[in-house]
């Protein structure tokens, strides 16, 4: 048996896994509404969280099942029904679990549940409760298709899913104008993404397909035009390895034709070519902007800071975890087409790095937890590219699932956080929660340990993995990319230490800086409307109170409680505002357990080949899902190599980074931020202000797409609408014409007619007199009138 | 010498008849017009008794049983007659055939 083929095993309740999230959405849908009046919050989250644990308890079976059975015949699949069928296209509505689908399947229910678990406690002041939780559950089932979906459509169906409940979660207080701004935008973004990815699909399916004659050699046909109708084509579409070949959207199927050396396939699509270019690198490419739309990676990251607006939680599910990383399982679940094209990879691992270091540099000076959190995310998005771009599939995802750990255990720290402050989102308002939230703090410092990469935490493992596996990267374009990538992955690396060490620092050590009201934070104001001078003047102000925290609180007026900025209506009003206070524990529980994945999933799952014994787990687990994994050249380097630059990695950067932060903002002694600030205003507004991306977005694609379509309204308007309306007269003036002659010559014959009738009758009326003696006469003249007739004729 | 003929009776029956003819048509007075009506009887019976007389022989009777019947005929006649005179004189108030013209409707 030929071991580069998979076979599938038709598991037949695969399907329940997304099933139950589905079901619970369902359920919330038709009766949440209901069932919150009638039972309280309870019914809501009971329906929610248990659909959830069912889902986890399925997909466990699952895992153990695949679990017990060997590596080649880890591919399960669940075939429900034919969706459509036309010409060589066959939609299936199919689910699959192979090793990598597998451990995507694990997170997201995982973390998901505890997500639930976590809103319960995060969401209980929201009158909405049972839309919140419908729109959780509705994620799962999208982000679930996403993931076990057997074929593109499936996953695309799927992938706009989430993208429709990523826009219902972020617009959830839709009643501000700023977060349904956000979440337009996250979607409108996100559509950019999806064009591309359609575009790779369509070029894909174009590719593959043709006629095999005997040899199984490949003769193309110009485009997508079939043979002709009844024409005898020998088209044995079965390699010599019994693979079937020819179009396909199957995930298995596609990787079976490019694994199976005997089809030719590798070999062909790298030969063809579309308008000059090379096939191989389109689809790629194309596929590649669907997952920097996703992923939020540059060009199209812009949406993902925005999308903070959304609830705490829904940052640590959707923004966090799960969802953005689907364009890092998607070019994982493609590495066999990804690793044929040089090119593409080198675009995605160069992408990927830019995206590290530049979203990690705007990070280096957010005053907002969350968008801290936000860029930092962006940032982890791009190292994980960084790991499928050059070909090291299983550290991506190894990254990915260390990532949906510790991010997600982050936000939902920052979510604890943010409560505590009585929905106050500003750094510079927090300070000294150390002493108020304890279990917050921890997990909070153990994650940021982790996202840090000191040794035994796991981002130690699967970032340095990456950053190795760049360095001695070969399969990219040119061989200097991998070294020069490292550097960069490098730098942003130690970037990462420094600004997440100094959101912990500002929030945790210190004086707690909030409880004497609420004065406006530029982060509140709409950064587009801000000129950048007034931007760093407003921001200096605010800097030199955090410097000299006891003025400030002295100096700062009070007023009310910031009501846009409120992340929920009205809630906890009945606390002290002066006082933060630890969060219920229902969501301690989550943050110790995420704090505990994050730590210890690293050395379980990623122990490093360096160090001996039997490797990583993961990649060992994942191989049967990556075939390129062999195929892709890497430098080989003595072992030492390695535990040197893991050192690099795991001490210098992470510590250099530490340190700096330390220096700078541990328990607000030092003034050192606020002196360079002012040294450097500038430099200081261009990072603080994200670069002006946006506000370059804004000049350059939103305003000529608002252009482009005042231009075509106006062609609407005018041309368009013209001819409808050229049309619209033309039919009136015949109808004019018609209307007349109707009324003139049809009604007016029916009229003379009735009108001789009538004047007819008005004149023999007379006749009638009613008199009987003339009637008499009348017959009596007739009488004589006959007789003189009678005489006159004879 | 001229002895009275047939002619002479139809003569005397058309004159009657004439008579009663313009009665009927000229007169406004509805008992007028019933009278007139007798009297188209009578030329009418006038005739029966002349050709019963010179055509069918004196001994037959056919013609004199006729204008018996048209005698009791015409009694008949009259006393419906009247009786429809009287209802027109309570409906109109009057008896003058000008103004009951109803049957114009």
């Amino acid at each position: 048996m030929n071991e580069a083929v998979a076979h599938a095993i038709e598991i037949s309740w695969l399907w329940l896994i997304p099933f139950f999230p589905l079901l619970g959405a369902a359920l919330n849908t038709a009766f949440g509404a209901r069932l919150q009046k009638r039972y309280g919050k309870k019914a809501n989250h009971a329906i929610a969280v248990g659909v959830m644990v069912a889902s986890c308890i399925v997909a466990e079976v699952a895992f153990w099942s695949m679990f017990a059975r060997p590596a080649h015949e880890r591919f399960f699949e669940n075939h429900l029904w034919t969706m459509w069928q036309s010409g060589s296209l066959k939609v299936d509505l199919s689910f699959a679990l192979d090793p990598l689908g597998m451990v995507m399947t694990l997170i997201v229910t995982h973390v998901a549940t505890l997500i639930h678990v976590y809103s319960v406690g995060y969401m209980a002041d929201e009158p909405a409760y049972w839309r919140f939780f419908l729109w959780l559950n509705l994620f799962v089932f999208s982000m679930l298709l996403l993931v076990m979906g057997s074929n593109f459509a499936v996953m695309f169906f799927g992938w706009e899913g989430v993208g429709l409940c990523s826009y219902g979660l972020i617009g959830f207080w839709y009643t501000d104008v700023e977060k349904a701004k956000a979440a337009l935008k996250a979607f409108v973004v996100n559509r950019f993404g999806d064009f591309g990815f359609v575009i790779g699909l369509f070029i894909l399916f174009w590719s593959l397909s043709g006629v095999w004659n005997q040899q199984a050699r490949y003769v193309p046909e110009p485009g997508l035009a079939g043979p002709a109708l009844g024409a005898q084509v020998e088209r044995p579409r079965v390699s010599p390895a019994g693979v079937p070949l020819g179009p396909t959207i199957e995930f298995r199927e596609l990787r079976n034709q490019i694994a199976d050396e005997s089809s030719g396939m590798a070999g062909r699509l790298g030969a063809m070519t579309l308008f000059g270019l090379p096939v191989l690198a389109l689809i790629a490419l194309g596929l590649f902007i669907g997952a920097t739309g996703k992923s939020a990676q540059i060009p199209l990251y812009v949406w993902l800071p925005d999308a903070m607006a959304g609830p705490t939680p829904v940052s640590a599910l959707i923004h966090a975890a799960t969802m953005v990383t689907a364009g890092v399982y998607m070019v994982a679940r493609l590495n066999f087409l990804f690793a044929l094209s040089p090119a593409a990879m080198t675009v995605v691992a160069a992408v990927g790095a830019l995206t590290a270091i530049f979203a990690a540099s705007i990070g280096f000076f957010q005053y907002d937890i969350k968008k801290v959190l936000a860029y930092s995310t962006v940032s982890q998005l791009g190292f994980m590219f960084i790991g499928v771009g050059v070909g090291a599939y299983w550290a991506g995802i190894f990254h990915l699932m260390t990532h949906a750990f510790f991010k997600a255990c982050l936000f939902l720290g920052s979510g604890s956080v943010i409560l505590a402050c009585h929905h106050e989102q500003d750094m510079r308002k927090m300070g000294g929660l150390r002493e108020y939230t304890p279990i917050t703090r921890w997990t909070y410092l153990a994650a940021c340990v982790t996202i840090a990469g000191f040794p035994i935490a796991s981002a130690f493992y699967s970032k340095d993995e990456i950053l190795w596996k760049a360095f001695t990267a070969r399969g990219l374009a040119a061989p200097w990319i991998g070294p020069a990538i490292y550097l960069i992955g490098t730098v942003a690396a130690l970037g990462t230490s420094f600004y997440m060490f100094r959101s912990y620092y500002m929030t945790f050590t210190g004086k707690y800086r909030g409880g004497a009201g609420h004065e406006m934070k530029e982060t509140e104001e709409d950064p587009h409307a801000m000129a950048a001078h007034r931007h760093a003047a407003a921001a200096d102000r605010s800097f030199d109170v955090t410097a000299a925290a006891a003025e400030a609180l002295a100096a700062s007026v009070p007023h009310e409680h910031g009501a846009p900025h409120a992340a929920a209506p009205a809630v906890h009003e009945e606390h002290d505002h002066a006082v933060p206070h630890e969060s219920p524990k229902s969501m301690t529980f989550v943050l110790i357990a995420l704090a505990a994945a994050s730590v210890l999933a690293g050395f379980i799952f990623g122990w490093p080949a360096a160090w001996g014994g039997h490797g990583p787990l993961l990649e060992h687990w994942l191989s049967p899902s990556l075939p390129a994994q062999e195929k892709v050249p890497f430098a080989e380097l003595p072992r030492s190599t390695e535990l040197l630059f893991q050192v690099i990695g795991g001490v210098l950067v992470a510590g250099g980074g530490w340190f700096v932060a330390w220096a700078l903002y541990a328990e607000d002694r030092s003034t050192l931020p606020a002196r360079l600030k002012a040294a450097f205003p500038r430099a200081w507004a261009l990072v603080f202000n994200k670069y002006y991306v946006d506000e370059l977005y804004d000049a350059t694609v939103v305003r000529f797409s608002l252009f482009a379509s005042r231009a075509l309204y106006w062609f609407d308007q005018n041309v368009i609408d013209g001819l409808v309306n050229a049309v619209a007269a033309v039919g009136r003036a015949v109808a004019y014409a018609d209307a007349a002659f109707d009324q003139k010559v049809v009604d007016g014959a029916v009229n003379l007619l009735a009108d001789a009738f009538l004047h007819g009758g008005a004149k023999l009326r007379r006749l009638q007199t009613g008199r009987i003696q003339a009637y008499l006469f009348g017959a009596l003249a007739g009488a004589i009138a006959f007789v003189i007739i009678q005489y006159v004729i004879r | 010498m001229t002895t009275i003929q047939l002619p002479h009776f139809l003569i005397v029956g058309a004159i009657l008849f004439a008579l009663g003819m313009v009665t009927v048509v000229t007169r406004r007075n509805a008992v007028g017009i019933l009278m007139g009506v007798e009297l188209i009887l009578n030329a009418a019976n006038v005739n029966f008794i002349a050709f019963n007389h010179f055509v069918e022989g004196p001994a037959k009777l056919t013609g004199q049983v006729f204008s018996i019947f048209v005698i009791v005929l015409a009694a008949a006649e009259a006393a419906v007659g009247l009786a429809i005179v009287l209802a027109i004189y309570q409906t109109f108030r009057t008896i003058d055939v000008e103004e009951t013209d109803l049957l114009r409707e």
